[in-house]
């Protein structure tokens, strides 16, 4: 593990403990009241979401067309920790739209894509996990469809739902509220960094066995 | 490029026109599940709105999947995948002409279901008959080209029946929206043209996006 790891676990640590201080001590939105907080988790959960999937399909295609299996684990590790932390996007984002729409789901733009997004992450997981041998190339194949399809979900769900009035929630947020979240966003990346190069050491790890076990076969 | 193309699609339509195997058991599921879909929701002679659309679209996408699926078995238990692709032949051929295989069986299922759907639940489906004709034939080449490519991958793959549809189906998203969507449109009492023509844009332009991905990754996906 590189050097940087623990002191910088430590202190997203920290900041993940100091972060909801921050956030209860940012004003009260004056329609929602408390369920706004969850707005404070909810987007940068959701860009750590993105960038992970990003993240993902540019290793993907990298390994596919270089074939580097460094390329190949961080897919994997990203494509892992889409799922994650999409996971955490779709169960905040109901919470609060049961309260702000009065509704769990609407089949909304950002929604339908995200869910989308988040299957194809799925489905790359399944894939890797009981595909068998040959599974990395398939894996990283989908991965490429995958990212492809986002703006035609984007654009077929805009389309459809331009029938019906878009519930808009414009962010013009007063400064207490802006420093919250953009601590929360920091929190975040630095989650993911930390995951991420995890994740990554421990495929290196499993890889070095490997080798190791083939070796000693011969 | 084409010759070889053409000669694995001819290939591919000799052997299924000798056994009809794939065409009689992806239409009896295709059709099950139609009649599944009119049992559970045709209520005193009354189908839901829209609910046509998605029925069709659902047995053209599940019948593929079986399709797909039972194409590249039989290359498979005959090792004829292998001998395909060892042949001297440019990859991307041999990758078109699987495809257009699969979409001939696949027009040939529709050309049946159609007429089914638009009788069980009442629907007007054949009132504009090239509109539906374009919608299904971009949709169903979306749906084929991915479709085609990842049972390839696959074929080489551990649970591969199992896989196909966890692929297939989040990939596909988009066309089956634009599908339904699109028909759904085509549904309507004053059909509206304009919808439907973008719509059918949307699906024209997966299709060139997805051929072209298929394109450029059968190469290195199918490489060992």
């Amino acid at each position: 593990m590189p050097k940087w790891f623990v002191p910088l676990a430590a202190v997203t640590a920290l900041m993940f403990a100091a972060s909801p201080f921050l956030i209860a001590n940012a004003p009260y939105e004056a329609t929602m009241g408390l369920v706004q907080k969850i707005f404070y988790y909810h987007l940068p959960s959701a860009w750590v979401f993105l960038l992970s999937a990003i993240v993902c399909g540019i290793a993907s295609a990298r390994f596919l067309f270089g074939g580097s299996p460094r390329q190949d684990r961080l897919a994997y590790a990203a494509a892992e920790l889409t799922v994650l932390f999409g996971a955490i996007v779709l169960v905040t984002g109901p919470l609060w739209a049961r309260k702000a729409w009065g509704v769990w789901w609407q089949w909304d733009v950002r929604l339908t894509s995200s869910l989308m997004g988040w299957m194809v992450a799925w489905a790359y997981l399944l894939v890797r996990k009981y595909g068998g041998p040959g599974s990395d190339k398939l894996a990283a194949g989908l991965a490429l469809f995958g990212m492809a399809n986002v703006p035609f979900v984007y654009i077929s769900v805009n389309y459809w739902r331009t029938i019906h009035p878009a519930t808009s929630v414009v962010p013009t947020l007063p400064v207490d509220m802006g420093v919250a979240l953009w601590f929360a966003v920091a929190c975040f990346l630095l989650l993911f960094v930390l995951l991420l190069r995890l994740r990554v050491y421990l495929e290196e790890q499993r890889a070095r066995l490997d080798t190791l076990y083939l070796s000693l076969d011969e | 490029m084409i010759r070889t193309a053409w000669l694995v699609l001819k290939k591919d339509l000799t052997v299924e026109v000798r056994s009809l195997e794939i065409a009689y058991t992806t239409l009896f599921f295709a059709v099950s599940c139609v009649l599944f879909f009119a049992f559970a929701l045709v209520k005193e002679g009354k189908a839901p709105e829209d609910g046509a659309a998605g029925i069709l679209w659902i047995a053209i996408a599940f019948g593929g999947t079986l399709a797909l699926g039972r194409t590249f078995e039989r290359e498979r238990q005959s090792e004829t995948l292998r001998a395909l692709l060892m042949a001297p032949a440019a990859r991307p051929a041999i990758y078109v002409g699987k495809l257009l295989g699969i979409v001939a069986l696949l027009v040939a299922a529709e050309i049946i279901l159609v007429p089914l759907v638009a009788f069980l639940f009442q629907a007007p489906l054949l009132s504009h008959p090239f509109w539906l004709g374009a919608v299904l034939l971009t949709g169903t080449l979306g749906f084929a080209t991915v479709g085609t490519l990842f049972s390839a991958m696959l074929v080489r793959a551990r649970s591969r029946d199992v896989l196909l549809p966890v692929l297939l189906y989040p990939i596909t998203v988009p066309v089956i929206i634009a599908g339904v969507r699109a028909t759904a449109a085509l549904l309507q009492p004053d059909v509206e043209l304009a919808l439907v023509r973008f719509w059918v844009a949307l699906l024209i332009a997966l299709d060139v996006v997805f051929v072209t991905l298929a394109l450029w990754t059968f190469e290195p996906l199918m490489t060992d």
